[in-house]
C-alpha cells in the first residue's frame, strides 16, 4: 500500500516537472554556429524541417519577342523594358501571388487596362520597384535568393505581417497605458519588453532612425554615449522580434558574451545589419511615399502605410521561403529599377529614386 | 519511535500550553499587542503560537506606507489594461509600473502618467522599508539582543536603494531604475547586463553570486547537519557552543571526516551570516559601479585579463565600411 502511495507521488511529481517545463519532444538537430564553448547553436526540431511553399510559374517564361510592353501596351511605366511575352507572364504570376481570388480587376479596370484609376496599380508599380531594387541594390542582405511579390503576400492582396505606428495617446490617463510593452504577444516573443518602436528604427516617420546600438562603446562612460538601460529595452524588444521573425536564437548572430562586438560576432550579423538598412529604404523609399495613394481601410491609426519588418518576409525562417531562389523565374524582377521621372507622376516616385541612390550607397 | 521526529519534512513536536508572553520590558513599551493563539498548519512549520505582535508607531506607519505602494502600483496596472479585472489577472506577469523615460533625467517633478507615480512609490516603498528596517532595531534593543538582523537587513536595503534611487541619482536619470513588475523587472536585468557589456563580468556581481549560492550551500550544510543530529539534542545548539555534547561531537567529526575541517556551533552562524550579509552588499557595489564608472564591463574584463579571448571570426562593424549607423 505505501509502495504503491510512493510509486503514485513518484509518478505525480514526474508528471507535474514535464508539465511545467518548456519541453519539446522529439528528436532534434543542433546546428554548431560558432566557437565551442560559447554556446552559439542552433537547435532544430527535426519535425519542424522547413517547407519551401513557392508556387509554379503560371507557364513557362516564354522566349522574348521584338515588342517590349512599353510599346505593346499604353501606360506602362515601370516594366516598360521587358518583352510583351514576358510582361504578360508576370502579370499572371503576380495576380497568382497576390490577388488569387479578385484576378486582374484587383488593380485594373477591366474596361481600360492602361487607367490608373484603381489606387492598387500604383501601388503595385512601386512594389516591383521595390523588388528591382532589393534585387539589384541589397545583396548584401537578400544575397543571390532575392525577393519577389510572393516573398511577402504568399496569396494575400495585404501582406499577412506588418506594422504602422501606433495609435498616439491624446491624453494623461494611465488609463490603458501600457508604453508599447508588457504584454504578451509574439511580436516581442511573449517578454514584457517594447513592441512598438518599428517605427522608430525601420524608417524615418519619427525622424532620424533610432540607433540599435546601445553596448557600452569603451570600458568607461563617455560623454557620447548616453544610453539608458530603459533603451537598451527597446533595443532588446526589436532583437525579440528578429528572433521571433526569424525562428533564431540569439546565438544565430551574437556571441552572447558580449552582444555587441563585432568580432566575435558570425557573419549573419553582418546579414542582419544590411536588413536593417534595406527595410528602411523600403519603408522610406517605396511605401511611405505612398500615404496618400492608399485607402483609409489600408493605413494604421497615424495614416501611415502598412510597413515592412523582419516578419513581412521571413515568416518564421531565417532564410524565407527556405532560402529557394524563386525570382529565377522572374528576370523582370532581376533589372535595374527605371528612373522614372514622367511629368504626370505621383509624387511618390521621386522618393522611388531617392530610394535607389540610398539602396546604391549601400 | 523517536527516529522519525527529525526526519520528516514537517515539525512534528507541537508544544500547547499557556500562551508564552515573552520578556518583561521597560516602562514605554509596552504597546504590544496582547492577542495570541495556537494554529496548527503553522506549527507544522513554525512555532504554533501566533503572537503577541509589536506594531507600535513604527510598525503602523511602515504597513501604511507599504500598502499605499503597494496600492500604487497595482492600481497602475489595474488602469493600464483598461480596469479590466480579468485582463489584469491574465496579464498580471507582464504588467508593469514603469519609471520615467530618460527625457525627464532625475527630476523629481514628473508627470504622473509619465513616471511620477513610480516616484511616489519608490518614496512610499523606501519610507516602508526603513521604518521596517526601524522595527528590527528598536525590538532587538527592547529585548536586549545583538542587532545582527538589523545589519543584515540594512545590507538588503542597500542593494534596493542602489537599484531603484542612488544609482539613477548617480546617472542624473530614472530610466536607469527598475520598473515595478514581474517579467519587466526580469527583462530589466537582461536589458542592464546587455547595455553595460555583460554583467557576468563584473567582479563584484560574481561575488555576489558566490555569496548567494554560497549561502544555499551553507544553509542545505547546517540544517541538514543540525536535523541529523536532533536525536542526540542537537538542535541546543547555542548551549553545545560551550558545552559541547555527543551531538556536537558527532556533527564535526562527520564534517572533519568528509571535509577535513569543521565549522564549530557557533562559527557556522557567522559563516551564514556573513554570506548571506555579502550577497548584497558585493551585488550593490557592483550595480553602482555599472555605468558610473564601468560602461562595459567585458571590455573591462578584457583589459583586466579576466575575460576569455576567443578567435575573431574576422567579422567587421558594416557601419565603419558605409558610414551608415
Amino acid at each position: 500500500m505505501q509502495g504503491m502511495h510512493r510509486a503514485l507521488a513518484l509518478a505525480g511529481a514526474a508528471a507535474a516537472t514535464l508539465a511545467l517545463v518548456a519541453c519539446e519532444p522529439g528528436p532534434k538537430t543542433i546546428d554548431q554556429s560558432g566557437y565551442r564553448g560559447t554556446g552559439m547553436a542552433q537547435i532544430n526540431l527535426n519535425s519542424a524541417a522547413i517547407v519551401a511553399e513557392v508556387p509554379a510559374p503560371p507557364y513557362a517564361l516564354p522566349a522574348p519577342g521584338e515588342v517590349t510592353a512599353g510599346e505593346a501596351y499604353e501606360n506602362v511605366q515601370v516594366l516598360a523594358n521587358v518583352s510583351r511575352e514576358e510582361f504578360d507572364y508576370f502579370m499572371a504570376a503576380i495576380t497568382a501571388w497576390v490577388a488569387p481570388e479578385q484576378g486582374c480587376n484587383y488593380c485594373h479596370n477591366p474596361a481600360n487596362m492602361a487607367s490608373d484609376e484603381i489606387y492598387t496599380k500604383t501601388v503595385a508599380r512601386s512594389m516591383i520597384q521595390m523588388n528591382q531594387t532589393v534585387n539589384t541594390g541589397w545583396d548584401a542582405h537578400v544575397k543571390q535568393t532575392g525577393v519577389t511579390c510572393w516573398t511577402c503576400h504568399r496569396g494575400n492582396p495585404v501582406p499577412a505581417n506588418y506594422y504602422t505606428l501606433p495609435q498616439e495617446r491624446t491624453t494623461n490617463s494611465i488609463k490603458g497605458k501600457k508604453n508599447g510593452q508588457n504584454t504578451p504577444i509574439a511580436t516581442s516573443a511573449f517578454s514584457s519588453l517594447p513592441y512598438e518602436s518599428f517605427g522608430a528604427y525601420f524608417g524615418s516617420d519619427l525622424g532620424e532612425p533610432m540607433s540599435v546600438r546601445v553596448g557600452g562603446r569603451s570600458m568607461h562612460p563617455q560623454a557620447d554615449h548616453k544610453v539608458s538601460t530603459m533603451e537598451a529595452e527597446q533595443t532588446y524588444g526589436l532583437m525579440m522580434h528578429f528572433s521571433q521573425s526569424l525562428g533564431v536564437n540569439c546565438a544565430h548572430c551574437h556571441n552572447s558574451q558580449n552582444f555587441a562586438n563585432w568580432s566575435i560576432s558570425g557573419p549573419t550579423r553582418v546579414q542582419a545589419w544590411h536588413g536593417v538598412q534595406m527595410v528602411r529604404n523600403i519603408n522610406d523609399g517605396y511605401i511611405s511615399p505612398l500615404k496618400g495613394v492608399f485607402p483609409d481601410n489600408r493605413v494604421g491609426p497615424q495614416g501611415d502605410p502598412y510597413k515592412v519588418n523582419c516578419t513581412t518576409c521571413h515568416q518564421g525562417q531565417a532564410k524565407p521561403l527556405g532560402g529557394v531562389r524563386m525570382v529565377g523565374d522572374y528576370p523582370a524582377l532581376l533589372l535595374p529599377p527605371l528612373d522614372l521621372t514622367a511629368p504626370d507622376d505621383a509624387a511618390g516616385e521621386e522618393t522611388m529614386a531617392q530610394g535607389q541612390q540610398i539602396a546604391a550607397a549601400n | 519511535m523517536l527516529m522519525p521526529r527529525y526526519q520528516n519534512i514537517f515539525t512534528q513536536v507541537q508544544v500547547r500550553g499557556k500562551p508564552e508572553m515573552g520578556v518583561p520590558l521597560k516602562y514605554g513599551q509596552e504597546h504590544r499587542k496582547s492577542g495570541t493563539t495556537f494554529n496548527n498548519w503553522m506549527g507544522l512549520i513554525g512555532q504554533a503560537q501566533i503572537g503577541p505582535v509589536y506594531l507600535g508607531w513604527a510598525g503602523v506607519l511602515s504597513l501604511t506606507f507599504g500598502l499605499i505602494a503597494f496600492e500604487i502600483i497595482g492600481f497602475n496596472m489595474l488602469a493600464s489594461v483598461g480596469w479590466d479585472p480579468v485582463q489584469f489577472v491574465r496579464q498580471l506577469f507582464w504588467l508593469s509600473l514603469e519609471p520615467p523615460g530618460p527625457q525627464y533625467g532625475f527630476s523629481p517633478f514628473v508627470p504622473l502618467s509619465e513616471g511620477g507615480w513610480f516616484i511616489m512609490t519608490g518614496a512610499f516603498f523606501t519610507a516602508s522599508v526603513l521604518l521596517w528596517w526601524y522595527r528590527t532595531y528598536a525590538r532587538a534593543k527592547a529585548l536586549g539582543m545583538g542587532l545582527h538582523v538589523s545589519w543584515a537587513f540594512a545590507s538588503a536595503i542597500f542593494l534596493m536603494l542602489v537599484l531603484g534611487f542612488i544609482r539613477p541619482l548617480l546617472m542624473g536619470s530614472w530610466a536607469e531604475a527598475v520598473p515595478y513588475g514581474i517579467f519587466p523587472h526580469l527583462d530589466w536585468t537582461a536589458a542592464f547586463s546587455i547595455r553595460y557589456g555583460n554583467l557576468f563580468y563584473n567582479p563584484f556581481h560574481a561575488l555576489s553570486i558566490v555569496f548567494l549560492y554560497g549561502s544555499t550551500l551553507l544553509f542545505a550544510m547546517h540544517g541538514a547537519t543540525i536535523l541529523a543530529v536532533g536525536r542526540y539534542g542537537g538542535e541546543r545548539e547555542i548551549e553545545q557552543i560551550v558545552d559541547r555534547g555527543t551531538a556536537s561531537e558527532r556533527a564535526g567529526l562527520f564534517w572533519r571526516w568528509t571535509m577535513g575541517f569543521n565549522a564549530t556551533m557557533e562559527s557556522i552562524h557567522r559563516w551564514a551570516w556573513w554570506f548571506a550579509v555579502l550577497t548584497t552588499l558585493t551585488g550593490g557595489i557592483g550595480i553602482l559601479l555599472t555605468g558610473t564608472v564601468v560602461d562595459n564591463w567585458y571590455l573591462w574584463a578584457q583589459e583586466h585579463s579576466y575575460a576569455p579571448a576567443y578567435p575573431d571570426t574576422g567579422m567587421v562593424d558594416p557601419a565603419l565600411s558605409t558610414g551608415g549607423e
